[in-house]
């Protein structure tokens, strides 16, 4: 690699990292509003204009807070936790594409990484999300915490399966691992249409993988006050919710990748890399309002119907899906 | 290997971090320490992988062994209560054992690794990196090796392991009362009732952890 190759890699990273450090703000004050909006009641609007400085205001607080580490805990992997949360969640944005190449003296993906495994090393650190919950729950030493942790390691191991089902079902119709192999075979037609079933799958597991409403048992403050990160303040408890906001975004952009087309939609000639980027951000934007939806409307899941809802439905389903897609194909060659 | 710079320097430290946190998870008191030490031994060993070109099983690594297989453990282990473990010495007596077979495999690693032209010819395997970048790469090559070399192998390794894990959810279960009268051996059988008998003492170990 010469130099402007790595000036362009560290390039595309701080870009990466700015947008979701710079556009988680925004995103928080508009789940706020629109869950306010839908619960009949103001929302934040105090704090400057209609209450835009909200979230800055409480960053501020959040890092003015005292950082308490309670007394019994297990000091070193109560304050690594947070960092694995964080971590994989930022991880997996190295695969996104977020748009075409362009020509700039040189092509220029617009992603950090196009993996041969691309979608495989999604799926790694998707799993990997789940050591933060355990990690903070086990060394917390507090029995909220315990079973917020117990609860979410369970859900998220079971809907881990579904979701790989419903990524196999794309991977056989794309032929590839990569993802931006996966969004130039939606060049005809995107993935929703075929597969429909895997990705109603898909947003589900999202949905349980993310830990949000209607899924959000290992959180559920009517029962666990707040589960695994009960003991939390301050920057660490803001840890946690930033690694939440970014799996919520990272999922929004797989499902736009996987399902959507990615990048693809009407385009202006020579403005394909914007227009691109505007598609994609559309379709995650999308699924971002699907999560705020979710949480304002649905309530809660028991654990049994969570359980039974992932093994006895969705997995069966996946499956059966998963074996139609091979025989599709099969047929097709 | 060692191509250039940047693969010399990351072999090392994958290497030194690999071997460090390995014996961290041996010589760990707390057993939630010692499967935090396996994870990153898995980790750095992923990363070898990747330096080796085999990009395919690195995440293959981290998704099921990282992601599935010591969660697991981990999620047993929490239900433990820790404090009430026995201190126990780090040396056992399987050392005696332990020691000579420690010495063959260091003996194994030496003789390979600067062994004659046909030990090195033997261990580069079907799949050397000129048939694999022919194929199109590691992910290919590992498909072409399952499921046209070895697909009944493949195939009967599912089969194992599907049958395993009925074994696994039969043992488990619970037989009720009412069932008992139609399999009166398992309602006898010790694993049936081991398993029902931990489960019953696994809650005051939980309530009394978490206090």
């Amino acid at each position: 690699m010469d130099f402007w190759a790595w000036l362009i890699l560290i390039t595309k990273v701080l870009a990466v990292f700015l947008l979701f450090a710079i556009g988680a703000m925004p995103l928080v004050l508009l789940e706020r509003w629109i869950l306010g909006r839908m619960q009949s009641r103001y929302g934040p609007h105090r704090v400057g204009w209609r209450g835009t400085l909200q979230t800055a205001a409480d960053g501020l607080k959040l890092g003015i807070k005292e950082d308490m580490i309670p007394g019994q805990s297990d000091k070193g992997l109560y304050w690594f936790a947070p960092v694995m949360m964080v971590v994989p969640a930022m991880a997996a944005w190295a695969i996104v594409p977020f748009g075409p190449e362009v020509e700039m003296g040189r092509t220029i993906g617009l992603w950090i990484a196009d993996l041969n495994v691309g979608i495989l090393f999604f799926l790694a650190m998707g799993s990997l999300g789940v050591y933060g919950v355990v990690m903070s729950g086990w060394s917390s030493n507090s029995k909220y915490a315990h079973l917020g942790a117990l609860r979410s390691s369970a859900q998220v191991i079971s809907y881990e399966l579904v979701m790989g089902l419903a990524v196999l079902a794309v991977i056989i119709y794309a032929g590839s691992l990569s993802l931006i192999d996966i969004v130039n075979a939606q060049a005809g037609l995107w993935f929703i249409v075929p597969q429909l079933i895997g990705f109603l799958l898909f947003v589900f597991a999202a949905v349980a993988e993310t830990n949000r409403a209607p899924f959000d048992l290992p959180e559920a403050e009517s029962e666990l006050v707040a589960g695994f990160h009960v003991e939390y303040s301050g920057m660490r408890w803001a840890f946690f919710f930033m690694a939440e906001y970014a799996n919520m975004l990272l999922m929004s952009a797989i499902v736009a990748t996987l399902f959507l087309g990615g990048w693809r939609g009407w385009t202006i000639p020579g403005l394909e890399a914007l227009t691109g980027v505007i598609w994609f951000l559309l379709k995650c934007g999308l699924f971002m309002f699907g999560f705020f939806l979710l949480r304002a409307t649905q309530p809660r899941f028991r654990y049994d119907q969570l359980m039974n809802f992932c093994w006895k439905i969705l997995i069966p389903i996946g499956v059966v899906n998963l074996l139609i897609a091979a025989g599709l194909r099969m047929a097709w060659s | 290997m060692a191509d250039n710079l940047e693969t010399t320097v990351a072999f090392w430290y994958l290497a030194i971090a690999a071997v460090g946190a390995g014996a961290l998870m041996l010589v760990a008191r707390n057993p939630v320490h010692s499967a935090i030490s396996l994870v990153i031994v898995i980790f750095h060993v992923a990363g070898l992988f990747v330096i080796l070109g085999a990009g395919f099983l690195a995440v293959a690594q981290i998704a099921i062994y990282a992601g599935a297989i010591v969660v697991l453990f981990l999620f047993t282990l929490m239900m433990l209560d820790m404090r009430r473990l026995p201190e126990e010495r780090v040396t056992h007596r399987q050392i005696w054992l332990g020691i000579p077979l420690g010495i063959l495999l260091a003996v194994e690693g030496v003789v390979v690794s600067i062994g004659t032209p046909e030990i090195s010819e033997s261990i580069k395997g079907a799949f050397p990196p000129a048939t694999v970048s022919d194929l199109g790469g590691s992910t290919q090559a590992l498909a072409v090796a399952l499921f046209n070399e070895f697909t009944l192998p493949f195939l009967g390794a599912s089969v194992l392991l599907t049958a395993a894990t009925i074994g696994a959810i039969v043992l488990a279960r619970r037989v009720e009362a009412h069932e008992q009268a139609d399999f009166p051996q398992a309602a006898s059988g010790s694993a049936t009732n081991d398993t029902a008998a931990q489960a019953d003492a696994a809650e005051p170990v939980l309530e009394e952890s978490a206090r």
